[in-house]
C-alpha cells in the first residue's frame, strides 16, 4: 500500500503533526479523566469518563502511527509515558486546569469545535493512514461536540449563577484558543503535501460554530486580544509537569511495568 | 492443519457468529458488524476486525475471544488485522442483532441514522427536538426522553420511558 502521497514530506514533519494530534487527545483525555468519581451527577461522571476514553483511544491511534513513522521502536505507550514536557506538542488550552464543571465544559466545547473541524479536514488527507484514523475519530468527536455544545448553551442560558460561571470560564479560556490557528513551517509543509490543513484555514468555520452557540447561550464572545502560545513547540505552562507527574508516575517508578 | 482440511470461510463466519460480544453478550461479534473479512492466505486464516470506538476497552478482549474460539475449532495459524476504514457504524448491526438487543432491554440504534454530527445538530435544532424518536425496549412506547448522551458503555446513551417509567440503555448511532 502506498500510503504517502507523491509529494514527499519529511518524516519529521509527519511525526510533529501526529504527536500534536495525539498529545492534544492525550492531555485533554487525562484532564477529563480527573473528573472520574467527582462529577456533579452520576450521568455526567459517566459522560466525562466516556469522553476521556474516546480521547485516550484516539491517542493510541495517533501516537501509534507517530512511533511507526519515527521508526525507532517507540510505541504509543512509550511516547505517552516516557517523554518529558518539552517533547509534548499539545496546545496550552488542553492543559488548563479543570476548574469547576462549567470551566471543564467550556474548555471541552472550544476544543471540540476545533477538533471536529480539524478531523473533518484530515478525512481528506493524502496520507491514507491519517485519513483512516480521522474518519474513525470524527464520529466520536461529533458526539463530543454535540454534548459540550448543548451543555454550554444550557448552562450559559441557565441560572444567573451558571451564566456567571460560564462567562467567566469563557473569558479565562479565550486567550488559549488562538494557538489552535497558528501554523509553523511543518504545518506549511504538511498543507502543501495535502496531508493536513493549514491551521489558519479552520478559523472562519470555528468562529461561526462557536459564535452561534455562544449567542444561543447568551454569552458574550470575547474579542481576540493577546493569545498565549507555545505548546505546539513544546513550551508549556506550569501545569504540564504536574499532569505528567500524575500520568507517568507508574512507568517512572516501575519502569516497564505491564498489566 | 493441511490445506486439504482447512474449513470453509462460511464455517468460520458461523463460528464467529457464536462468539458473544463481551459487553453485550446477547449479540455476537458478527451481529455487531465488527468482523469485516475472513480469508485464508495459504494456510493462515486472516480475520479482519474493526473497532467500534477507538477507546473501546473491549477491543483486546474481543481479539482474545476470537483467538480462543478459533483455536478451539482447530485453527492454529491465525492473524487478526485491524481495519479502521470504513469506520464502523451502527448501521452494520444485523437485523437479528437489533432484535436481540431489544429483547435484552437495550433500544437498538435507529436504522440508517448514523450521520454527520453537525447535520444532525442542525436538523435537531430545526425540528425542535434533542434527538430521534427512541422506542422503549420494554413497553414499546415512543414517549421517551434522554437522560444522558452517554450510558454504561461508550456505545450507549441513557434514556427513560415516560410511560412505564423504566430507564434503559440506547445503542447510540455513530
Amino acid at each position: 500500500m502506498s500510503a504517502i502521497s507523491n509529494i514527499s514530506v519529511s518524516d519529521a514533519a509527519l511525526f510533529e503533526c501526529l504527536t500534536r494530534l495525539g498529545d492534544n487527545a492525550l492531555i485533554l483525555g487525562h484532564r477529563v479523566s480527573e473528573w472520574c468519581g467527582h462529577s456533579p451527577a452520576l450521568e455526567e461522571d459517566i459522560a466525562l469518563s466516556n469522553t476521556a476514553l474516546d480521547l485516550i483511544g484516539q491517542t493510541q491511534l495517533w501516537l501509534g502511527l507517530a512511533g511507526e513513522i519515527e521508526g525507532r521502536g517507540r510505541s504509543a505507550d512509550n511516547l505517552a509515558y516516557l517523554r518529558d514536557a518539552r517533547d509534548f506538542r499539545n496546545v496550552l488550552l488542553v492543559e488548563r486546569p479543570n476548574g469547576d464543571f462549567g470551566t471543564t465544559l467550556m474548555r471541552q466545547f472550544l476544543f471540540d469545535a476545533w477538533h471536529f473541524l480539524m478531523l473533518k479536514a484530515l478525512c481528506g488527507s493524502t496520507d491514507k493512514r491519517i485519513a483512516d484514523i480521522a474518519e474513525k475519530a470524527t464520529k466520536e468527536v461529533a458526539y463530543h461536540l454535540d454534548r459540550s455544545r448543548d451543555l454550554v448553551i444550557r448552562l450559559g442560558d441557565g441560572t444567573a449563577e451558571s451564566h456567571r460561571r460560564m462567562q467567566g470560564a469563557l473569558d479565562d479560556l479565550w486567550a488559549y484558543t488562538g494557538e489552535l490557528f497558528v501554523g509553523d513551517t511543518s504545518d506549511v509543509e504538511l498543507a502543501e503535501a495535502g496531508i493536513a490543513p493549514e491551521p489558519e484555514s479552520l478559523k472562519a468555520a470555528w468562529d461561526e460554530l462557536v459564535g452561534e452557540a455562544l449567542s444561543e447561550a447568551t454569552l458574550k464572545k470575547p474579542t481576540d486580544g493577546y493569545m498565549h502560545k507555545g505548546g505546539k513547540r513544546g513550551v508549556h505552562t506550569e501545569h504540564m509537569g504536574f499532569i505528567l507527574a500524575d500520568l507517568q508516575f507508574l512507568q517512572r517508578a516501575y519502569p516497564g511495568a505491564t498489566w | 492443519m493441511t490445506t486439504a482440511t482447512l474449513p470453509s470461510t462460511a464455517d468460520v463466519w458461523q463460528w464467529l457468529g457464536e462468539v458473544p460480544d463481551p459487553e453485550i453478550p446477547v449479540i455476537s461479534l458478527v451481529d455487531l458488524g465488527i468482523i469485516r473479512a475472513i480469508a485464508f492466505e495459504g494456510d493462515t486464516l486472516v480475520v479482519t476486525v474493526t473497532p467500534t470506538y477507538s477507546g473501546c476497552p473491549a477491543t483486546t478482549i474481543i481479539n482474545l475471544d476470537i483467538e480462543r474460539a478459533l483455536h478451539d475449532k482447530g485453527i492454529d495459524k491465525l492473524r487478526l488485522e485491524r481495519q479502521l476504514s470504513p469506520a464502523w457504524t451502527t448501521d452494520w448491526i444485523s437485523v437479528d442483532g437489533r432484535e436481540k438487543l431489544k429483547a435484552y432491554g437495550i433500544a437498538p440504534p435507529v436504522d440508517g441514522s448514523a450521520t454527520d454530527g453537525l447535520l444532525r445538530l442542525r436538523a435537531d435544532r430545526l425540528s425542535g427536538r434533542s434527538n430521534l424518536t427512541i422506542a422503549c425496549p420494554r413497553c414499546g412506547s415512543t414517549k421517551t426522553e434522554k437522560i444522558s448522551q452517554f450510558g454504561s458503555t461508550p456505545c450507549k446513551a441513557s434514556y427513560r420511558c415516560t410511560d412505564c417509567l423504566e430507564p434503559f440503555d440506547y445503542f447510540k448511532c455513530i
